[in-house]
This record gives structure tokens, C-alpha cells and sequence, in this order.
């Protein structure tokens, strides 16, 4: 049987409620044929754009949308599959921070199933950091340690990760949507041939399937859609830096340390792994930060950043900036916020001089608090600022500064 | 050397707008458009086939409307364009569309380097071409800035990480993601538009590429879409106005509140 989804026509009052809520596009509203006794127009569906997400159907207040899906059964015996995993990213020997927000998420994942929080380490000469991991909430950490793995490369990193979820069959796995994350995860789930959710924002266990519940934006945060893996094991997902807590350390836990035994020649490796070189810039930093000071086209010149800089220090955040400021050389882009750059969600994001265009707002609209600083009252990003500063950014900023300090120095 | 590169057909970001009562995507007469990053790939293989000789076959998998991508992926230099159409290739999430990719790919035959966009505009997601590589059983990288063909049996790559840039050499064939730091993509010629008004675009559909219909179309993703909604709305909070001193006394007092600065 194949999927099929239709508008019953009797039912459609041409109301054009589904057409703006298909994410797909896929519904259009036409005339309907003379001979039909309706006036109404009726919703037609595009079958190659429609992905039968039922989104028409949930919203539809006349039942006229008839979905059938067709699901092929689960494939595998889905109770042979236990445990929540983190994959614990290490970068030149330490443990990048998401993996300490992903133990958090992970650890209370795990309780609401019942069952143990695993971490995956991965590297060379690695051991000692197990601790670290079982200190955050791990109950098991998986080490495979060889020299092979000094540096990420995709290819020995994709089989002995393979290697260890076919043998311990854990049912979910959270990995960081880093620049590693993105790349290896993705090479794992097409191998173990499972789905995979990037860039979750809201985890859930369903209390009836215990299914994870993944939440992600799309369209640019836009739209928002839950996700389920529910015929494959294991469940997948990526989460960027910021979604979740760090998870606390109590020092001395107890856990148990399982070293994999590596076999080399069992391992893809085709890449050659020449050198690093290392940024001026690290943005981690960025991406980490808790407060961001970004600069736009409103600066009007590239000495308006030392201003941006200024306020960054003085707050101990970092420095964003806006695509148009990017592309007018006023600092280089590995600075930039956005569409084309960084997602960031600091706790504060102050947008200097910027209007806050939709390529813009993608990549910082979920920061807990918005300060925007614009002449133009009416600009979008001062509508959706949580304070919204109307004036001029040069006469605003070193006033904040004057104030800051002598704030600090009381 | 062949080249093949993967495009996406999406909306185009520039002319959505939030429809500021409901919240949700104003889409009339938004158009369509070569994912952003898509750009940054076809203009990379162009270049390559300037340097090294061979061809740049530009590959989408999408409606028959996507035609109208590959004629500008055409337009930009690219030398043949292939749709791949088939109405059970519909609600294919990563899994699938990196699977009818590859099958497409293996049909093409006779390529040396894939490259992609490191992800697409509309879903956001990067794993399109990681897991394309994964079933061509071929190497790949992702956020590559920089490309140095050595010979034509492998080439040196520069790929963006967080913390600076790591030097990879990989055998060919291989797959790479690539994104803004890499070129700044030529505008269309004239010339090459009018290659793009007369270019036949091949289609292939999911008999002619011997697509596994279990693996193919909403029938072949693992995951599944159960809930789309809107998320709340921003809106503006507190306007700070008045003379520069005082707006900026004003910010302090709150930020100290909430124990900021």
C-alpha cells in the first residue's frame, strides 16, 4: 500500500488555513469545476511537494484532509537496544563543553527510561579523562583509545564508533552539532543506516512507546517539528552548544570504565590527517558565549568594532557581527551571526546598528534576552527586542561603558 | 575531471516574511531558489573544471519545478544538469534523499569529486552529504575553505574547525561540503544563460536509477515528522528613549537586576 493523502471535497470549505500552514508549499486553493454545486475553492495538494507530515490535517477544522500512511513495521527487536550515550567530543586532548550539556540531557533522559548514561570517548592517549565524564553523570564510558585517533578524521572515527553500537546496541545517542558532530554523526547514522535529528532544541521520552521526542526548528526557526525514530534503534540526535546546562561535577562518582580493544586493521582510513593550524579567533568562544555584542552596517565604518570590542570586554562577552558588516571587510567572518555564519543563543545578544534582517534573526532570534541599539525605531530587530534602545549607537555605547564601570567600581 | 555537484531547490530567505498576527511564514509569491550555500559549490566546481579540464554535472533531487535551479546552476557554467523526479521520492527525510543521491550517482558513473553545500537553507540539517559519501562507500569533508588538486588521483584540503583549520589529503573520488569562505560565486553570463535556455535536463526517475523502494521516499526514513508548530511569537519588551545618558543608565539598572552587569 502506498501513502496516499487527499481533500475530501464535500468537506473543503476553501477556507485556506492549510495552504499558509503547509511547511512544504505544497497546497494551493483553486476555483472549483462549474459543475460542483460549491462556490467555496477547495485546497489541492501537490504530491511532489507533500511529504505527508500531516500538518494540513492537524489544523484543519473541517476534517477534509484524508491522510493514510503507510509505515513498514520495525525492522528490529528495538528491547535489545539499552542505555542513553553521549558522544564525549574531545578536541587536542580536551573535552569540549557540550559534551558536559550533553551528559546533563543525557543523565535525565536516562532516569525517565530507567536505564544507564554511557559517554563515548574517543582520542589517543585519553584515559585519564574518564573520571571527568563519571563525575558529570556518566555511569559507563567507553574508551577507544589508539593513536589513530590523535585527530578526528571521519573515516576511523565512523567504524569504531559503528564497531561499538553494533555491539553494545545503546537506544539513544546525543552528539554535539559541532563542526565534527555534524560531519561524523551523520557518517554514522547512513552506515548503521538509522535517522538522525540535528540541532534538537527539546528532548522527551513518550511515556507510552518511549520513543524520544525530538524537537528541532526548521526554516530558520520558523517552524518548529518533532521528530520520531520509532521503527530504527538507535535514535540519534545532535544538539548545539547552549541548549542545555552543563551538567555539575560531584567529585568521586562511581562508574564503570570500559576499554574497547581497537583492532586498527578493522578501521576505514582514507583520509591523511597534515596539520592544524590554529585561529587567532577561537569561536567556541562564540558559540559558548553568555553575552554576544554584535555590530552591523550601522556602524557605518570599521572603526565602529573597537567600540563593539569595547563593550564585549567590558561585559566578558564575545564579538559578533552582521553579514553586511562582514562583507564591507570591517572584521573577518569567522565573527559572523546568522544565516551564512554562527546560530548562537547567548543569554544576552546586544545588536548594535543592526536591522535585524531575517538571515540575521535565524542566527541569534533564540537568545534569552535581545538588546537592540538602532536610530531607527521601527527596524525589525528593535521589534523584537527585549529593550529596545532608540538613539545613536556612538553617543549609546560609551555611555553604557562610563555606566558599567563606575557601576563596578561602587 | 568529472564533477558532480548536488544542489537543493528552497525558498528563498530574502523574501519570507512573518506574518506578524500569526506568526507564521507569509509565503505568497515567495520564490524559489539555489540553496545559498549551493552557490558556493557549483562556483568551486566550475573553477576546478577551469583549472584541471573535464566537466561539472549539476544533480538535484526534487519536483519538476527544481528544473528551473539546475538551468541556473547552468547559467553559472556548469555543463549538464540531471533532475532526479519521482513522486515516490516525496517525504524523503536525510536518510532517503542520501540514499536516491547515491543510487543516482552510481547511474552517472565516471566522477573524481562530488561537492555540496555544507547544508541547505530550508531543513538546516548537513547530513545530506555525509551520508551520501557513507553509501558511495567514498571518503568526505565538510566545511572545506580551501581546495588544491594534487594530480588527479587526490587532492589537499583546508577544513573550517572551531578553533582554526585542519589540512586533510584524501584520495579521489571523494565528497566535500563546502560553504561561504571558500570563493565568491560569478553572476550569470549572458552567454550562459542562453546555454541555460536551450540546455536539455535529463530526468531520471526511481526505475532508471534502480532505486530500492524500501529505501527510497517516506517509506525509507527512519525518522518521521509527528508535530509541526509555530513557536511564540518575539515581541518588542521595553523601549528605552530619551537622551543617551539616560537610556543608558536605564540598560545598567537592568542588567544589574538581573545580575548581568
Amino acid at each position: 500500500m502506498e501513502n496516499s493523502i487527499k481533500i475530501l471535497a464535500d468537506k473543503c470549505v476553501g477556507c485556506g488555513i492549510c495552504e499558509s500552514e503547509c511547511p512544504f508549499s505544497a497546497i494551493s486553493m483553486l476555483e472549483r469545476s462549474e459543475e460542483h454545486a460549491r462556490k467555496f475553492k477547495l485546497a489541492v495538494i501537490d504530491l511532489n511537494k507533500c511529504t505527508y507530515c500531516g500538518a494540513c490535517k492537524q489544523i484543519c477544522k473541517f476534517s477534509a484532509v484524508e491522510l493514510k500512511k503507510c509505515r513498514p513495521q520495525a525492522e528490529i527487536d528495538k528491547s535489545l537496544y539499552k542505555g542513553v550515550w553521549i558522544y564525549a567530543e574531545q578536541r587536542h586532548g580536551k573535552i569540549s563543553n557540550i559534551a558536559y550539556e550533553l551528559l546533563s540531557e543525557g543523565r535525565r533522559l536516562a532516569e525517565k527510561l530507567g536505564t544507564f548514561l554511557g559517554a563515548v570517548l574517543i582520542g589517543s592517549n585519553i584515559k585519564s579523562k574518564a573520571q571527568e565524564l563519571i563525575d558529570r553523570g556518566a555511569d559507563k564510558v567507553y574508551i577507544c583509545d589508539d593513536p589513530v585517533f590523535v585527530e578526528f578524521q571521519d573515516d576511523p572515527y565512523t567504524s569504531i564508533l559503528t564497531q561499538l553500537i553494533k555491539k553494545e546496541k545503546p537506544e539513544i545517542i546525543l552528539m554535539g552539532a559541532t563542526n565534527i558532530g555534524r560531519s561524523f554523526a551523520s557518517r554514522v547514522a547512513a552506515k548503521i543506516h538509522t535517522g538522525l535529528t540535528a540541532d534538537c532544541t527539546s528532548l522527551e521520552i513518550d511515556t507510552v512507546t518511549k520513543n524520544l521526542q525530538q524537537t528541532r526548528p526548521a526554516f530558520g526557526g520558523n517552524i518548529m517539528a518533532t521528530i520520531l525514530t520509532s521503527r530504527h534503534r538507535p535514535q540519534m540526535s545532535t544538539v548545539r552548544h547552549k541548549v542545555f546546562k552543563e551538567a555539575k561535577i560531584e567529585t568521586g562518582r562511581k562508574g564503570e570504565v570500559i576499554e574497547y580493544k581497537v583492532d586498527v586493521k578493522t578501521l576505514l582510513n582514507r583520509t591523511k590527517f597534515l596539520g592544524f593550524i590554529k585561529s587567532a579567533v577561537n569561536y567556541v568562544n562564540l558559540l559558548e558565549a553568555e553575552i554576544i555584542v554584535s555590530g552591523g552596517r550601522g556602524l557605518g565604518k570599521p572603526e565602529g568594532f573597537r567600540l563593539i570590542e569595547e563593550l564585549a570586554e567590558c561585559l566578558g562577552g564575545a564579538v559578533g557581527a552582521s553579514r553586511a558588516a562582514v562583507d564591507s571587510g570591517w572584521i573577518p567572518d569567522i565573527h559572523q551571526v546568522g544565516q551564512t555564519g554562527k546560530t548562537v543563543s547567548p543569554k544576552v545578544y546586544i545588536a548594535c546598528g543592526i536591522s535585524g534582517q531575517i538571515q540575521h534573526r535565524v542566527g541569534m532570534g533564540s537568545s534569552d534576552i535581545i538588546i537592540a541599539i538602532n536610530k531607527d525605531a521601527t527596524c525589525p530587530m528593535m521589534q523584537i527586542a527585549s529593550y529596545a534602545l532608540e538613539g545613536d549607537l556612538y553617543e549609546i555605547i560609551p555611555n553604557i561603558i562610563k555606566e558599567i564601570k563606575s557601576s563596578k567600581s561602587v | 575531471m568529472n564533477i558532480i555537484v548536488c544542489i537543493k531547490q528552497v525558498p528563498s530567505m530574502a523574501n519570507v516574511q512573518i506574518d506578524p498576527e500569526t506568526g507564521r511564514l507569509q509565503r505568497d509569491g515567495v520564490e524559489s531558489v539555489i540553496n545559498p550555500f549551493d552557490e558556493y559549490a557549483i562556483e568551486e566546481g566550475v573553477r576546478i573544471r577551469e583549472k584541471a579540464g573535464g566537466k561539472v554535472i549539476v544533480i538535484t533531487m526534487g519536483p519538476p519545478q527544481a528544473e528551473s535551479a539546475l538551468r541556473e546552476a547552468i547559467s553559472k557554467g556548469a555543463d549538464e544538469a540531471i533532475l532526479i523526479s519521482d513522486k515516490v521520492f516525496g517525504g524523503a527525510d536525510t536518510l532517503a534523499t542520501s540514499y536516491t543521491l547515491s543510487s543516482a550517482i552510481k547511474f552517472i558513473g565516471d566522477y573524481d569529486l562530488i561537492i555540496c553545500g555544507r547544508q541547505a537553507s530550508d531543513g538546516d540539517t548537513a547530513q545530506v552529504g555525509p551520508g551520501t559519501a557513507e553509501m558511495l562507500n567514498i571518503p568526505h569533508i565538510t566545511y572545506v575553505k580551501k581546495i588544491e588538486l594534487l594530480g588527479d588521483k587526490s587532492i589537499r584540503v583546508e577544513r573550517i574547525m572551531e578553533d582554526g583549520c585542519d589540512l586533510i589529503e584524501s584520495p579521489l573520488p571523494a565528497l566535500l561540503t563546502v560553504g561561504k569562505e571558500i570563493n565568491v560565486p560569478r553572476i550569470s553570463s549572458l552567454k550562459g544563460k542562453m546555454l541555460a535556455k536551450k540546455a536539455v535536463i535529463k530526468t531520471l526517475d526511481a526505475a532508471t536509477i534502480n532505486a530500492d523502494a524500501k529505501r527510497i521516499g517516506l517509506n525509507g526514513s527512519p525518522t518521521q515528522v509527528i508535530k509541526i508548530f509555530t513557536p511564540p511569537q518575539r515581541t518588542c519588551g521595553e523601549k528605552l528613549t530619551g537622551d543617551a545618558k539616560k537610556i543608558a543608565v536605564a540598560l545598567v539598572k537592568r542588567l544589574s537586576e538581573l545580575g548581568i552587569a
